[in-house]
């Protein structure tokens, strides 16, 4: 199997030799040449495709049965796919449920991506193209299976009509049409171009999940082939004839601004073709390659305007969220009882402050983006998880009316929340691409850029009081955050009077995005909001990370001060949530909870809800010589439905590495306005010697659907904190460790 | 000038010396497939062999290569996706995002030539490439797995 969308292939086309326009020719396919229901169907890649390998016939130049579904008469079944492939599996979870319905021959499936102008063009016939929160199948399932579902009975119908029989006395599996009574039978291929052209069923009947043969089955990927040999074709590796190469480099400290820069003084420079300011904050250089362009910035003296953030600190932003720790004023986003007064009264009460850092998402491929403009028409190929966001920036930035332009996703190299909101990257390589109009602009973000203009996860700090009786039963519990609101940065249209609802991600008191899965009697959680000028971004896993950090150590801390076992303690208040107690009680049983760990290993424990699903982890860890070793953890999740069960365990294990990366290492911090950590020497992660083995239990109740990219993430810090806990006796409440002496 | 031997294939290149092998191999001799992550040797992305030995080549400058020296990169590791690494990665679906996955397999292509039968503390220290979807559980497995011979039978 292979994806329909490679748009070159390597070793083929040499950026500088090349001509210097693209051909426009067959960029738009009439609906002459597609058939049916297609209208002016603009072909994913077609552009960069024929660039690269000329006569190669376009992946869609059959006919679409309906905007999900193309059928090759070679039987290959083409599903359409809205949302972004980052590594997290969507292209092939959706292309299941799709196929689910479809009812065709999953040996014969291959995807691709319809681009964001198609999108508007057809009246956002594909929904959202946004990709983030975990919601590629969870927000979507409804209506790709319908997709799918509508296609099954126009190509059951057009058989029917060619056999001139009622579509009710055929059946369909595999993609093969048959009329029980005469034995007739024929496939989709062949039928396909006659169904284009049938009437779409105004409704149709979803499967029984019981039925399922392709959705809930841990098939492998459709996109691994290409990962393995170097083929797969990511932001980075795009080739377009006649492409120029640029690097950019934009004021390092927060709210600066390019004053001047000496072009002359690079001008000579082999390679360089332009020196250009993209924009009020960054430089670029334009070259035959970007090593050249990057060589050149480097020796390109710059000025720059430091701005108004000079003297920003790690120091002094810790400082401004202390102060909301007891501010008079906050936004309340859980609450019952009387916590206050109910803590005056408590036999016990205990506190603690916790703090999370800003953390960069560090995605593997740097940000990129290649733009080719022109006065009339613009277009860009991006990885992106918001094509259609990519879509508004790029005409925003060309000056040029949205129908004017195109958006070429292309497979990601890691997105983690970078690749969605912000599109920084795209306006700037159309700011870039202006300048030099008609020749395609590839630009890259060297490491070093990419962590000094994050979109980063913001950082908040905590205090807990917690309240015991006599029998060491919470009765009262206050959180207050304090820091940093993405929304309000990022996404205003979301606040709610002046107040960030997604701060009290997994700790709401109801709701089935997350709530809160112990009964407190008094409760109350809320939230100063303090907005350091750092622009924060949603870092895989958003606020769950740390409120689960924050919850589920103090529950520790709670169960210590109470006398009690840490799982014991939970339970106690964990009655009227099952779906969180199962998920607890899975790991406790999977880490064997209830006898003694091995000789000197120390076991952690956490759960929590978010994204829709539930989670919970056990740690195993030990600490010889202050040095912590992570032997094992035991993860459990509830996802509702499980479409393809060995994407979760990857998921899962996935969300270890980036939760224990932050666990262990991640930090950036802030010095004269701008951040410390430049590249992965500074900026540390998690690599093999470290990562503890993991196992999946996985406990799909079904009757709904819950995201799997992130809840994992949340709970993998707690888990070993606790742990830690457990083997040391130190309360580890700011991160990341490596910070703190464990000796 | 620089004259290379990439995959076989003796490539003359018209560069200043102190272009990264990296640059040179994605953009002059246009094989993306080994990628570019930090520039400072951190990730593992740039691996390529070097006369079989695993290399990070993002910051070795072009002129430190001979023409002598066979560079190897994932594109020619195998002429069909059939090393045995190739082979046990496809079994175990390892990758994810697959940035990192160039390198990860000719890292580990360079340990397994040294090293047939690696343990855990071998992996654990030859292996050090920087994977952000955390792929290292079925990067260790696929490499038991090939050094095991038993991707012939699953691949
Ligand atoms: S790009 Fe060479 S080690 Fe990271
Ligand atoms: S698979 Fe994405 S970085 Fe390794």
């Amino acid at each position: 199997m292979t994806t329909a969308h490679a748009p070159s292939r390597p070793g083929q086309s040499q950026p500088a030799e090349s001509p210097p326009a693209l051909s426009r020719r067959g960029f738009l396919v009439s609906s002459a040449a597609m058939g049916g229901l297609s209208l002016g169907f603009h072909l994913p890649f077609l552009a960069s495709a024929e660039a690269a390998t000329p006569g190669a016939t376009p992946a869609a130049a059959a006919p679409e049965v309906n905007a999900w579904v193309v059928v090759r008469p070679d039987e290959t079944v083409v599903i359409r796919v809205a949302r972004s492939e980052m590594g997290q599996g969507t292209l092939t979870g959706l292309a299941q449920l799709v196929a689910e319905e479809l009812e065709c021959d999953w040996a014969k499936v291959t995807t691709e991506y319809p681009t964001p102008g198609q999108n508007l063009a057809r009246d956002r016939v594909w929904g959202s193209f946004s990709t983030g929160g975990s919601r590629g199948i969870r927000d979507s399932h409804d209506y790709v299976r319908k997709g799918g579902a509508v296609a099954r009975e126009m190509l059951v119908a057009a058989a029917a009509a060619e056999w001139k029989v009622p579509a009710s006395e055929c059946a369909v599996s595999k993609g093969v049409i048959t009329h029980g009574p005469s034995g007739r039978s024929t496939t989709y291929g062949k039928v396909a171009t006659a169904a284009a052209g049938m009437q779409p069923p105004a409704e149709v009947r979803l499967k029984d999940p019981k039925d399922w043969t392709i959705v809930g089955k841990p098939l492998p990927r459709l996109d691994t082939a290409d990962k393995l040999n170097g083929k797969q074709v990511y932001g980075t590796d795009l080739k377009l004839p006649g492409m120029l190469n640029a690097a950019v480099r934009a004021c390092p400290t927060f709210g600066g601004k390019l004053v001047n820069f000496d072009a002359a003084a690079v001008a000579g420079m082999r390679g360089v073709h332009k020196v250009v300011r993209v924009d009020d904050t960054a430089v670029a250089v334009v070259a035959e390659t970007w090593w050249q362009a990057k060589t050149a910035l480097d020796a390109l003296p710059v000025t720059w305007d430091d701005g108004p953030n000079k003297a920003l600190s790690s120091a002094s932003i810790a400082e401004t969220l202390a102060a909301g720790l007891d501010a008079e004023e906050a936004f309340v986003g859980a609450s019952a009882g009387d916590a206050r007064k109910a803590l005056a009264g408590a036999a016990k009460t205990v506190s603690a402050v916790y703090g999370f850092p800003y953390q960069n998402h560090a995605t593997m491929e740097p940000m990129n983006a290649t733009a080719l403009w022109t006065e009339l028409r613009c277009e860009v190929w991006v990885p992106t998880q918001n094509g259609e966001a990519s879509l508004a920036a790029a005409a925003e930035a060309a000056g040029l009316p949205v129908q004017s332009c195109e958006v070429y996703k292309l497979h990601l190299g890691g997105g983690f929340g970078r690749r969605g909101n912000f599109q920084d990257y795209v306006r700037q390589a159309v700011n870039i691409a202006k300048q030099v109009p008609g020749r395609p602009v590839k630009l890259i973000w060297s490491r070093e850029e990419d962590m000094l203009h994050g979109a980063y996860h913001p950082v908040t700090q905590c205090k807990l009081t917690g309240g015991l009786d006599a029998e060491g039963k919470l009765t009262a519990l206050h959180m207050r955050i304090s820091g940093q609101s993405i929304l309000a940065a990022v996404r205003p249209e979301g606040m709610q009077n002046g107040k960030d609802p997604a701060v009290f991600q997994g700790l709401n008191i109801s709701g089935p995005e997350g709530h809160i899965g112990y009964a407190v009697e008094n409760l109350l959680i809320d939230h100063a909001m303090r907005n350091p000028p750092i622009p924060p971004g949603f870092w895989r896993g958003v606020n769950l990370n740390q409120n689960a950090i924050y919850l589920e150590c103090f529950m520790d801390e709670l169960a210590h001060a109470a006398g009690m076992d840490p799982l014991a303690f939970r339970r106690r208040m964990m009655a009227n949530h099952p779906k969180h107690l199962a998920v607890l009680d899975q790991v406790a049983q999977g880490i064997g909870w209830d006898r003694p760990a091995p000789a000197g290993v120390h076991r952690g424990i956490a759960q929590i809800m978010g994204f829709g699903s539930y989670v919970a982890a056990a740690a195993e860890v030990s600490v010889t010589d202050g040095k912590l070793k992570i032997h094992r953890i035991v993860a459990s999740t509830d996802p509702g439905h499980a479409v393809n069960p060995a994407q979760i365990e990857r998921q899962v294990e996935g969300s270890f590495v980036y939760g224990l990366s932050a666990c262990l290492y991640g930090e950036c911090t802030v010095k004269d306005g701008r951040m410390e950590q430049t590249n992965f020497d500074s900026y540390e992660v998690l690599r093999m010697a470290e990562m503890p083995a993991v196992e999946t239990i996985l406990i799909p109740s079904g009757g709904f659907w819950g995201g799997v990219g992130e809840p994992t993430i949340a709970v993998a810090a707690p888990a070993v904190l606790n742990a830690l806990f457990a083997a040391t006796g130190k309360r580890i409440r700011t991160l990341p460790l490596k910070n703190h002496d464990l000796a | 000038m620089a004259r290379l031997t990439i995959n076989g294939e003796v490539r003359e290149v018209d560069v200043d010396p102190e272009t990264p092998l990296l640059w040179v191999i994605r953009e002059q001799v246009g094989l993306t497939g080994t990628k570019f992550g930090c520039g400072i040797a951190q990730c593992g992305a740039c691996t390529v062999h070097i006369d079989g030995v695993a290399t990070r080549s993002c910051a070795m400058p072009v002129s430190a290569v001979t023409a002598e020296q066979k560079i190897t990169t994932i594109e020619g590791l195998s002429p069909d996706g059939s090393h045995p690494l190739q082979k046990a990665w496809a079994a175990l679906d390892v990758p994810q995002c697959g940035y990192c996955q160039s390198g990860m397999i000719m890292a580990a292509a360079g340990l397994l030539q040294q090293n047939p039968s690696p343990t855990d503390e071998d992996i654990n220290t030859e292996i050090t490439n920087i994977c952000r979807c955390g792929t290292y559980n079925r990067v260790r497995a696929a490499i038991k797995l090939a050094a095991d011979g038993g991707a012939t039978q699953n691949g």
